[in-house]
């Protein structure tokens, strides 16, 4: 046999069936577990015990599962907006920044329009955020469609000027005057989002509505819609979409405005609900995290919000982790990135199979 | 073991996913010999040729080269054996001159100089010029000095001829045979069976990954060929109808465009088109067919000149509102799924493409389409899981059913159709020409775009001939020979290289 004749072979697989990716995901999921444990264990923790605390942390009792409800809530709904832009195959990493500008425009109401009443001034705080975010996300778009610059780059850059911009605020105008350190005062009680009843869990703000809302409603625009049409034609292929007489700039430019404005209302329902002020915490991360929600779910809404909880449910493990056994936080931050990576690596093994040449012959 | 053939398959197999491409194909190629390689699109010709140049790791099988089996892993494996591998797409330093690119890489090794080289085969070829200067022939020339000067004694040429006129055709095949002369062993890939009975000596025909047939070139013909190719013999007549002429539909005036370096891609280009009437256009790659029909379609500024549809002025205007204002044309790209329709898509959503905007309101009804779909995989047989399987699953000639079916159920009166055929096999051909010559009996005026010149010449009423960018000749079909068309495609660039002869 000549040499070189056992080296692994490569081949690109088909179409995988729904059920073989989430099997590949499971699978994934406990190789990282077991990953995890052995790093654990290294440490001197007990992987069992710490894995339980992790489970009971996040889902341990209605308090808990509350808990990481509330860090679905905005993850999710940022993810949803994500997806819209990648649909079109827009790479729109700017979520972070258009969550921060949704919240500052929903902060400027709450702080200055407090006079109004509370249904009238929540819309209002709903509508301004959504529309500031929408704005922010046109920027780049804007830039694309007439310069053809890169959204990748530009979106990311946009980011830290919201960011910088929500510090001036809080150092400077919006700066609580009672407060013995900087930072925006507390909402006014009419500017918080009212709660409504969560089943097994008991009240929540009402944003998990406007979640459910949402997923069903991405869902339907995607697939139902002359728009959604437009977006998937964009994104596969543009050329096809100029042939076929779409102006492919208004389909940027109006996509954009919609993936960024969902962005800007999860900060709105951030800053209303569990936030009650507008900190620079407001993203928190999840402009990020949603790049990696929405492509484990491949680009499908129900499915975002899926892994989205999912996500939340680990996000909130490690840090009951963190502080049951007083492991640092970078210790939770590995782990985290052991799982994610476990589970981001699978996706290779959907798409390719890796096989002996004997099995390729045979 | 001076008997044993230059390069010989034994049982060759690779498999793509499910797709076997090549099953166990036996082949042999001797010295002093020319080897047709026929095949239709996705016979598995490509695959064949990318093991042989190192590419591609055959799954099992063997290669035997002059009697010793290999194992060629890589293209530097392949060059070490002696094996040149001309491609389509030319792989030359364009800022630098032939010889350059010819000795790059190989400093001091070269088995022979071009010189030599060019004198012992009879290759026209200025050494100093740069490629950018250089037609495609010339371009082709240098990379057949390149295999040669490497001391390839095993050449394979993926389809030689597509990007050559008539006259360079018979330029290389001279070139051909004097290499066999010298020894030589060549596989030559190509779709054109006369191309095939003039040069090669023996011809091996490939279907579906297998080699069907190895027979001598000369005791056979082209229809016993294209039983092998296709599997049963087909009417290889292209027809032409003869009609009364209809009303101008389409009337091109002077249009000149230019790309964004502001280099001329059509020049001065005027012609009329007819209801009930088929203009071809031939001309070699790259004169400008593209920027015709995109000009025409609105998908390109025009820098000069004016096109008008029925008498109304549409150039200028974006393909939206040439849509818009209600003029019906219909045109299929040269790229077919880069342009014209969407692979990630089904075969509905596909045929929604032009028309999804005509539907009221803001919702997407696509049970139209779907019967629409349902009713074109039965009308024109196209083969296919179901109307919901992606399109860039089908294979070519489906493909262009699609499209082709979508554009003509717009009811179009004019219909732009460019390489509508490339890539497909002759039973799939003779489905699209039927198609046009039907639209051409219900008065739809149709441009042509094709390659191909006797297809052009069979199915065409006039064909207007571009060079460099410019109508050279606007000829009647029934007039006209492929030795005209070949001079009028080459017009000013045989005048340029006689001053290098």
């Amino acid at each position: 046999m000549p040499k070189g004749w056992a080296l692994p072979h490569i081949v690109q697989r088909g179409e995988v069936k729904p059920a073989l990716t989430w099997a590949y995901r499971a699978l994934a999921v406990v190789f990282a577990l077991a990953m995890g444990g052995i790093f654990l264990a290294l440490q001197g923790f007990s992987p069992l015990n710490v894995y339980g605390t992790m489970l009971r942390g996040a889902l341990g009792s209605p308090g808990m599962q509350k808990e990481t409800l509330k860090l679905t809530i905005p993850l999710a709904l940022t993810s949803l907006g994500v997806l819209l832009a990648f649909k079109m195959r827009f790479w729109n990493i700017g979520a972070e920044g258009q969550i921060a500008a949704g919240a500052i425009a929903a902060s400027y109401f709450a702080y200055f329009q407090s006079h109004l009443p509370s249904g009238l001034l929540l819309s209002l705080m709903a509508l301004a955020g959504f529309v500031a975010g929408g704005l922010w996300g046109l920027v780049p778009a804007w830039f694309k469609t007439r310069f053809g610059t890169n959204e990748t780059l530009f979106t990311l850059m946009l980011n830290y000027i919201m960011f910088h911009f929500i510090t001036y605020l809080r150092e400077g105008p919006w700066r609580d005057p009672g407060g013995g350190f900087a930072a925006t005062p507390r909402f006014p009680r009419q500017a918080r989002l009212p709660e409504l009843p969560f089943p097994f869990v008991g009240n929540l703000h009402i944003g998990w509505v406007v979640v459910l809302v949402m997923v069903v409603a991405i869902f339907i625009y995607l697939r139902f819609t002359k728009q959604g049409y437009e977006i998937t034609v964009v994104g596969e292929n543009e050329r096809t979409a100029r042939y076929a007489g779409m102006s492919v700039k208004r389909v940027i430019l109006r996509t954009m405005f919609l993936s960024a404005g969902i962005c800007g209302l999860a900060g709105m329902l951030q800053v209303a609900g569990p936030d009650r002020q507008l900190t620079d915490a407001v993203a928190g991360g999840r402009g990020f995290t949603a790049v990696s929600v929405v492509w484990l779910a491949r680009l499908s809404p129900a499915g975002a919000l899926v892994v989205s909880f999912l996500f939340a449910a680990l996000q909130k493990g490690c840090s009951m982790m963190q502080t049951e056994y007083r492991i640092p936080a970078s210790m939770s931050d590995i782990l985290q990135g052991i799982i994610l990576f476990c589970v981001l690596g699978a996706e290779f093994f959907l798409q390719y199979r890796v096989m002996s040449r004997r099995q390729v012959a045979a | 073991m001076p008997d044993s053939p230059a390069i010989e398959l034994i049982r060759l197999t690779k498999c793509f996913d499910s797709v076997t491409a090549c099953d166990c194909i036996n082949l042999d190629v001797r010295r002093g010999e020319i080897l047709a390689l026929l095949g239709e699109n996705g016979s598995g010709k490509t695959t064949l040729t990318n093991m042989l140049s190192g590419i591609y790791q055959p799954d099992s099988g063997q290669i035997l080269l002059d009697g010793r089996a290999v194992s060629i892993r890589s293209p530097r494996d392949a060059i070490r054996l002696g094996i040149g591998m001309i491609h389509q797409h030319f792989k030359l330093v364009e800022v630098m001159s032939a010889r350059e690119n010819i000795l790059l890489g190989q400093a001091g090794r070269a088995a022979i100089s071009p010189e030599e080289a060019i004198r012992r085969f009879g290759i026209q070829v200025d050494l100093d010029k740069k490629i950018y200067d250089m037609s495609v022939s010339e371009k082709q020339a240098v990379e057949i000095l390149k295999v040669l000067c490497r001391g390839a004694d095993k050449l394979i040429l993926d389809e030689p001829t597509a990007v050559l006129t008539p006259q360079e055709i018979q330029a290389l095949f001279d070139t051909l045979r004097q290499m066999r002369g010298e020894g030589k062993a060549i596989i030559i890939i190509t779709h054109k069976l006369e191309e095939v009975m003039e040069v090669s000596d023996r011809v091996s025909v490939l279907r579906k990954g297998v080699n069907v047939g190895t027979v001598d070139t000369a005791s056979t013909n082209r229809f016993s060929l294209t039983e092998l190719m296709v599997g049963k013999q087909i009417d290889l007549d292209v027809k032409r109808e003869t009609l009364p002429p209809g009303q101008t539909l389409l009337k091109v005036q002077n249009l000149s465009a230019v790309d964004e370096g502001g280099r001329a891609l059509i020049e001065d280009i005027s012609f009329e088109l007819k209801g009930g009437e088929i203009l071809g256009v031939a001309g070699v790659a790259g004169s400008g067919q593209k920027a015709l029909c995109e000009t025409i379609m609105g998908l390109m500024k025009p820098s000069q000149g004016k096109v008008y549809m029925q008498g109304r002025q549409i150039s200028g205007l974006s393909p939206r509102e040439i849509i818009r204002a209600g003029v019906s044309m219909a045109f299929i790209p040269e790229d077919r799924l880069g342009m014209g329709l969407v692979g990630g898509m089904d075969i509905p959503d596909n045929l929604l493409l032009k028309t999804y905007r005509d539907q009221k309101g803001f919702f997407l009804s696509r049970r139209q389409a779907r019967a629409e779909a349902v009713d074109m995989v039965r009308r024109l047989r196209i083969v296919t899981p179901g109307i919901h399987a992606k399109i860039r699953k089908l294979s070519g000639g489906n493909v262009q059913k699609v499209l082709l079916g979508r554009e003509i159920n717009l009811n179009p009166k004019v219909l732009i159709t460019a390489y509508p055929v490339r890539g497909l096999d002759i039973g799939a051909s003779m489905t699209i020409y039927d198609m046009l010559n039907e639209q051409k009996r219900n008065g739809v005026g149709i441009l042509f775009v094709g390659e191909d010149l006797d297809v052009l010449l069979g199915l065409c009423d006039r064909i207007l001939v571009l060079c460099a960018g410019r109508v050279s000749a606007i000829v009647e079909s029934q007039f006209a020979t492929k030795a005209l068309l070949g001079m009028k495609m080459t017009g000013l660039v045989t005048d340029k290289e006689d001053d290098y002869a």
